[in-house]
């Protein structure tokens, strides 16, 4: 059983009288543990795609298996309960919440879990230390470079031990020099700690990490390929 | 999300936002000051008249001619003459009223009193010597009436302490003296210390003479205008009130209880009539400062919709990290209950504080017998009014938070 599975995948936008097609008949599995990066130019419905794969939108036709269990099965509390356990979500703009620390903003995801709030910090405190970011531990995002930023969100996507990892964009609004930290980040949790990797990008050189390549255009796959030799992305990050 | 992190996150929230939190919160703040402030009083006030009547005794029943107000359109006028020297002979008789122990007639009335050139408007009370315990005051300089003195109407005065400063100068030996009432010269043998404002009466600003003094030379009278008894003992008031209502009939051949031309107050009765009054009061004021409430409650659904909008990514974010539309829902609206929560602590405080000082002021500088009174139920209801507040103005915006769609949220800049 696939982890992730879409059949005849649709999703039309309707605005007014207009119908704009972002997703026509798309059809893919994805195995657990398997890195895959979505490329496609703007408005090839990549992002339409990540969103309901990750439980944030709703298709308008076809169907989506997750976890062998169509989406429509899904009630509000278990898309909730899915989005905080087995998804973790790294979003191009970071995310953080402001006003509180860089604790504060990875323990976010604990507090609609079921975990016991004496385990939130030692929970935390490990998910930034493997981000590499335990000396940043007490300060605000505005203290953080973009790249840091990103490692924050990282560890927030992981805190929950999620299945699966959603990223959109993850090093669009990085230096190439922080973008390669993130990548090597992403790559290891693929590699050691078995997690299945969902990343949309439009930069040829980041999607040749991942082992598979699903290029869109116009609302539909264009190729789906396996790389033979994914993009080694070490040495730049050292804890 | 446990409620602990709930209220976390509002305070970080509010704190943020000091200055627009605290304008947000005036509202309730003003409306639970007023209501603690109007409770407070209202006790106070209450206390205050309630102690007086209480030192009255409650063995003491007063006779008041006329009929008891019963409304608007009662004419209270009627029959004010109808209680008579034959009245108070008859009501001592034991075979009358076999529970009697004192009786006091009552004449009042406001004149001027003078003295050489000084002059000073005053309320003169004609009494016996029974006022003293009553009203529990007696003479700090000089002596009450003599049964001589009284049987013989001499012109002999008792001053309030207000009198005394009116109309003598600081030093000046005032026993002995003469006033001048009705060019009727009184001769001081008292002075009553400095007493304050009791319920009804201020000794401090009256004449105390004999009654039959007052009813012959002051006012030409020969009724009076109250009767007061007192009964021998506690448990025998109920049957004297019957024994007295008898006798007066009698005396005044009435036959039907509905024409009665005088009614009786008892301590018990006068207490539950102010009692009534003052609650009556304290509700349509406390009424009144309900309103700034709603208003305040409009200026927070105001403030938190602008709120929901200024956080439209944060929610989109937090939803897209796994809350539920409840978690959403039930974070803004304790983020409003904690903004309505604040503002009604800092009111009841600031209440209390007001009433605090108000009543400092009237009991050290208007010299009344008046005790702070913190009303905790007044701030177990003002606590529990902001709440309710946030709750319902809070309800709507939290609604509209919980619904908004996770990536819609997530897009808006």
């Amino acid at each position: 059983m696939s982890l992730i599975e879409v059949k005849n995948l649709e999703k039309i936008y309707h605005t007014d009288s207009v119908e704009t097609p972002a997703l026509i008949d798309t059809s893919f599995k994805i195995e657990e543990g398997q890195f895959v990066a979505i490329m496609g130019p703007s408005g090839s419905g990549k992002s339409t795609l990540l969103h309901i794969l990750g439980f944030l939108d709703e298709p308008t036709g076809g169907e989506y298996y997750f976890d062998g269990k169509p989406f429509s099965d899904y009630s509000q509390k278990e898309i909730a309960m899915v989005r905080n356990k087995k998804m973790g979500f790294i979003f191009q703009t970071f995310n953080l919440l402001s006003r509180t620390t860089v604790l504060e903003n990875v323990k976010l995801p604990l507090l609609y879990s079921d975990v016991k709030e004496s385990l939130w910090n030692e929970m935390a405190k490990k998910a930034i230390e493997s981000v590499g970011l335990s000396h940043r531990i007490n300060h605000l995002p505005s203290q953080l470079s973009g790249g840091e930023k990103q490692r924050v969100a990282i560890a927030r996507a992981l805190i929950n031990n999620p299945q699966v990892i959603f990223a959109d964009e993850p090093t669009g609004n990085l230096d190439s020099k922080s973008g390669q930290i993130i990548m090597e980040i992403i790559q290891r949790l693929n590699e050691k700690e078995g997690k299945t990797i969902i990343l949309i990008t439009h930069e040829t050189q980041t999607a040749e990490h991942a082992q598979r390549i699903i290029h869109m255009l116009d609302g539909q796959i264009d190729s789906d390929k396996m790389v033979s030799a994914p993009r080694r992305a070490t040495d730049s990050f050292s804890k | 999300m446990n409620i602990k992190y709930s209220i976390k996150t509002s305070l970080t929230g509010l704190k943020t936002n000091k200055s627009r939190s605290f304008l947000t919160i005036l509202g309730i703040v003003i409306g639970i000051t007023a209501i603690i402030l109007v409770m407070s009083l209202g006790r106070g006030a209450q206390n205050l008249i309630l102690g007086q009547i209480q030192s009255m005794g409650s063995k003491t029943i007063a006779i008041a001619p006329g009929r008891q107000p019963s409304g608007m359109t009662d004419s209270l006028n009627t029959f004010t003459d109808s209680l008579k020297n034959k009245d108070v002979e008859d009501l001592q008789k034991k075979s009358n009223v076999p529970h009697l122990a004192k009786i006091m007639p009552i004449v009042f009335g406001s004149e001027s009193a003078t003295r050489e050139n000084k002059i000073h408007q005053t309320t003169i009370f004609g009494v016996n010597n029974f006022f003293a315990q009553i009203y529990d005051i007696y003479p700090e300089e000089g002596r009450l009436f003599t049964d001589e003195e009284i049987a013989s109407k001499s012109a002999v005065v008792i001053i309030g302490s207000k009198i005394k400063e009116k109309l003598f100068e600081t030093d000046e030996q005032v026993l002995g003296q003469k006033i001048k009432v009705k060019n009727q010269n009184l001769r001081i043998i008292g002075v009553l210390p400095k007493k304050g404002q009791f319920s009804f009466i201020s000794f401090d600003d009256a004449l105390i003479v004999p009654y039959s003094t007052a009813q012959q030379y002051i006012f030409g009278i020969k009724y009076y205008n109250r009767l007061v008894v007192e009964v021998d003992e506690e448990k025998n008031v109920d049957r004297t009130i019957e024994d007295i209502k008898i006798t007066l009939r009698n005396n005044h051949n009435i036959t039907d209880p509905d024409k009665d031309d005088f009614f009786l107050e008892t301590q018990a009765q006068v207490m539950e009539m102010v009692g009534t009054v003052m609650n009556t009061l304290t509700l349509f004021l406390t009424a009144m400062a309900a309103i700034s409430l709603i208003v305040g409650g409009v200026g927070i659904m105001n403030i938190m919709l602008v709120s929901v909008t200024e956080r439209t990514h944060e929610i989109g974010l937090r939803k897209a990290l796994g809350a539920t539309n409840q978690d959403i829902l039930s974070q803004f609206l304790i983020e409003s209950m904690m903004l309505t929560i604040i503002g009604g602590i800092i009111g009841i405080l600031l209440g209390a504080g007001f009433s605090f000082l108000i009543s400092l002021i009237l009991s050290k500088i208007m010299a009344l017998n008046w005790t702070f009174a913190f009303p905790v139920s007044g701030a177990l209801l003002g606590l529990g009014v902001s709440a309710f507040v946030g709750l319902v103005f809070g309800i709507y915006p939290a609604r509209r938070a919980s619904l908004k769609n996770p990536i819609e949220a997530l897009r808006y800049e």
